[in-house]
């Protein structure tokens, strides 16, 4: 078995360069900018933890959590949400023709968490005391749902480990550990969607602390219930979207197994996605009519709350209903990068631009380059480590000698 | 790999471990109705005597120890821009005019009974003292800036410039200096009694009887009474608070109400989700398995049918066989008959 990986290894070695450069041996462009990336991320990291986050933040008192927040933390939570629904979907609600699909969603999962906890190091004043895990081990503030939102983060990045480690295992051929890892699938596929529900909600319900700074559109007693179905709707496109760049990128990868699933867990996930959507499109209806708010959306921010609702949220409903009858691939996947884009845009909306409302123009937040840099110099490293892992270890295809072992 | 086992049920010990104690602090969030610690103290601050002289912020600067301004407090220019309390300023005095007259007003922590900051802090860095002041640890400190958040009167301020070792800074309603018997540091230095120390249920009566005797000088509002639960301080204006930028829009649920809601559903999901996930993966597995069984007792159903069909066959064939068979030997024997004959006749 080591034989044949290092028989291999120069070969994904070759295909990693292949990919990096083009035919005139000139680095391409988009290693040309992923080196731009890594370099200005690089001196912004050294630039924040040497002078503190006023030096790169434009955060203020009235305004304390900014882009690193509202988009690393918010966004990549939601967007990791494809590790939880698709792993549900294939071990627990039966659906064993998505199993191919597993390993990527956990391998995203996985990252996207890890790179969310980075980036709260970067975020919190004292990520020292933060990697010490202050508030579980020197004094809980149980009353918090930060406590809640992080303890369950803390859990699920193990649990997200946990389910990750078969594809090293099995890259390194430890057969028995890695057994030992699978048997534990079904335990720790129950308890990463139950926290998941946790962590995915509270994220929401952080806000419902903030009345008087949220606006009323955004706000509602439900929130965090509006963050938990939108979780899912963000996974399974997520799922979708990934899965198609994915195939651009690593279909030398690719083993049968998982070119044959592909395109019905597409049509499938999108069917699925229709129906959350249109659940959520619901609740947002419910939210506003218990808030009694409808007199808002005739205000600018209502009309903005109905580009974020009709244009992100009905209308992908609609074309993943239209995409999965007609079996348009092409469409579905346009209509998941519009739901990951409405995601995104809720959640920026709720932490930042819907947030502190009632302040004048001139107090209110607006993220300086060097956080939308670092937050882009996350998003990178989290794409390097993706490709670095799925073109040696067995992601998009199964591993020969351990072929015998999947359901 | 039998420490990933053990490492997981540990996990799952501290997830049983945490949720017990959200469940039992979001109980005590939301059955107790807390209405202040008994002869707590506060502050109660009569707008209608400020005069602007700003002798309360010079008196915080120096009995909080903090660095000196720019401009000296005399210079009242720097009145006439809206000012906030920054990490060097745990109060400022603000100044507006209206029919010509100028009102003066100081902001500070209002000290809520049941504080906003205390509530959200996941390392429990606040406190609400007996004596009625919200204190801040910053031992504990990780520096989320939830509290920030969370405050409704965007009151705590952070040290954003301090790379190593930042902390929130707010007025601490002079705590160290209360446990001494000493006022805090604005209240001693105001000369026209617009700042008052005292009780706070004596505070109120004092403020009712205020109203009560010069109601065309003050608007019928306690301002800190009931605003979300009610503050320590305590203010009395001549025009609206909401002119002055005390926002009169808060309403009056004191902060661990509005999310002890989703604390109680946290035990609920942790208790029943295992159970209906459970559940659905056993229904998953046990349709598998009827669709198993049934695809089994089709295949032996037609095997049966199959078999049944083949012996059928056989038993035709082997009736037709045996009845070619006689027929054969019906001939054979008239031939030999035949043969006999044909014998005998030559």
């Amino acid at each position: 078995m080591p034989t044949q990986n290092n028989s291999q290894a120069p070969r994904i070695t070759a295909a990693a360069l292949h990919f990096m450069r083009d035919d005139n041996k000139k680095f391409s462009p988009l290693a040309v900018i992923t080196g731009i990336i890594l370099v200005v991320g690089t001196i912004l990291t050294i630039l924040r933890f040497t002078q503190g986050l006023g030096a790169v933040t434009n955060l203020t008192n009235t305004h304390p959590w900014g882009m690193w927040i509202g988009f690393d933390l918010m966004c990549g939570v939601a967007l990791a949400a494809g590790g939880y629904t698709t792993s549900a979907a294939c071990y627990l609600f039966g659906m064993k023709k998505y199993h191919s699909a597993v390993r990527p969603a956990i391998l995203t999962a996985f990252l996207g968490y890890a790179t969310v906890v980075v980036s709260l190091l970067y975020d919190v004043g004292r990520p020292d005391r933060l990697i010490l895990a202050y508030p579980f081990v020197v004094q809980q503030g149980t009353t918090s749902l930060l406590f809640e939102v992080g303890l369950c983060v803390l859990l699920y990045l193990t649990v997200l480990f946990l389910e990750f480690t078969p594809i090293p295992l099995e890259w390194l051929g430890l057969r028995r550990a890695r057994n030992i890892a699978v048997k534990l699938t079904l335990a720790l596929t129950i308890l990463g969607v139950v926290l998941s529900t946790l962590h995915q909600s509270s994220l929401g319900a952080l806000f419902l602390i903030a009345p008087s700074k949220l606006h009323p559109l955004w706000y509602s007693p439900y929130i965090a219930v509006f963050f938990f179905v939108s979780s899912i709707a963000a996974g399974l496109s997520m799922v979708i979207f990934e899965g198609s760049l994915a195939h651009k990128a690593f279909h030398h990868r690719m083993g049968t197994t998982y070119l044959e699933e592909h395109p019905p867990l597409v049509l499938g996930y999108a069917k699925a996605a229709s129906l959350v959507l249109f659940g959520y499109f619901m609740v947002k209806i419910v939210g506003i009519t218990a808030g009694d708010n409808w007199h808002y959306l005739a205000t600018p921010y209502g009309v903005w709350f109905l580009v974020e609702i009709l244009g992100f949220v009905a209308l992908p409903c609609f074309l993943f209903a239209m995409g999965s009858r007609n079996k348009d691939i092409g469409l579905i996947k346009f209509t998941a990068a519009l739901t990951i884009t409405g995601i995104v845009l809720n959640r920026l909306n709720i932490s930042i631009i819907a947030f502190n409302w009632h302040l004048p123009l001139d107090e209110r937040y607006i993220p300086s380059w060097m956080e939308i840099a670092l937050s882009i110099y996350m998003v990178t490293c989290l794409i390097l480590v993706f490709r670095f892992i799925a073109t040696r270890m067995p992601v998009f295809d199964e591993h020969p000698d351990f072929k015998e072992h999947h359901e | 790999m039998s420490i990933s086992r053990r490492k997981f049920l540990g996990w799952m010990g501290t997830a049983g471990l945490a949720t017990s104690l959200l469940g039992k602090s979001a109980s005590a969030a939301s059955t107790k109705e807390f209405t202040g610690h008994p002869n707590s103290y506060g502050v109660l601050h009569d707008i209608t005597r400020c005069v602007g002289c700003r002798s309360c912020e010079e008196g915080c600067n120096t009995v909080n120890e903090l660095p000196k301004p720019a401009k000296a407090y005399s210079d009242k220019s720097v009145l006439n821009k809206k000012r906030r309390f920054s990490t060097t300023e745990f109060t400022v005095v603000n100044k507006m005019v209206q029919k010509g007259s100028p009102i003066f007003w100081k902001t500070q922590c209002n000290h809520c009974l049941e504080p906003a900051c205390a509530s959200v802090c996941f390392v429990n860095a606040f406190e609400k003292l007996p004596s009625g002041a919200v204190v801040y640890d910053a031992s504990v400190c990780v520096g989320c800036r939830y509290c920030m958040m969370a405050c409704p009167f965007e009151v705590p301020t952070y040290e954003y410039d301090d790379p190593y070792t930042p902390e929130i800074v707010k007025c601490t309603l002079c705590a160290p200096r209360i446990e001494k018997g000493l006022l805090p540091g604005c209240v001693e230095s105001c000369p026209t009694e617009s700042l008052i120390f005292g009780k706070r249920d004596d505070l109120l009566k004092i403020a009712r009887a205020r109203i009560e005797k010069y109601p065309d000088r003050y608007v019928d509002h306690i301002y800190g009474e009931h605003e979300m639960g009610g503050t320590s301080w305590l203010y009395l204006s001549g025009v609206p608070f909401k002119d002055l930028g005390l926002r009169e829009d808060l309403g009056n649920t004191p902060a661990p109400k509005l999310t002890s809601g989703a604390l109680h559903v946290v035990p609920m999901v942790v208790s029943l989700w295992p159970v209906f996930l459970a559940g659905m993966y056993g229904m998953a597995k046990r349709r598998d398995k009827i669709a198993a069984e049934e695809k089994l007792q089709a295949v032996k159903t037609a095997v049966e049918l199959a078999e049944n069909k083949a012996a059928e066959t056989l038993s035709q064939a082997m009736e037709k066989a045996s009845k070619e068979k006689e027929n054969i030997l019906k001939r054979v024997a008239r031939i030999k008959e035949k043969a006999a004959k044909t014998e005998e006749g030559s």
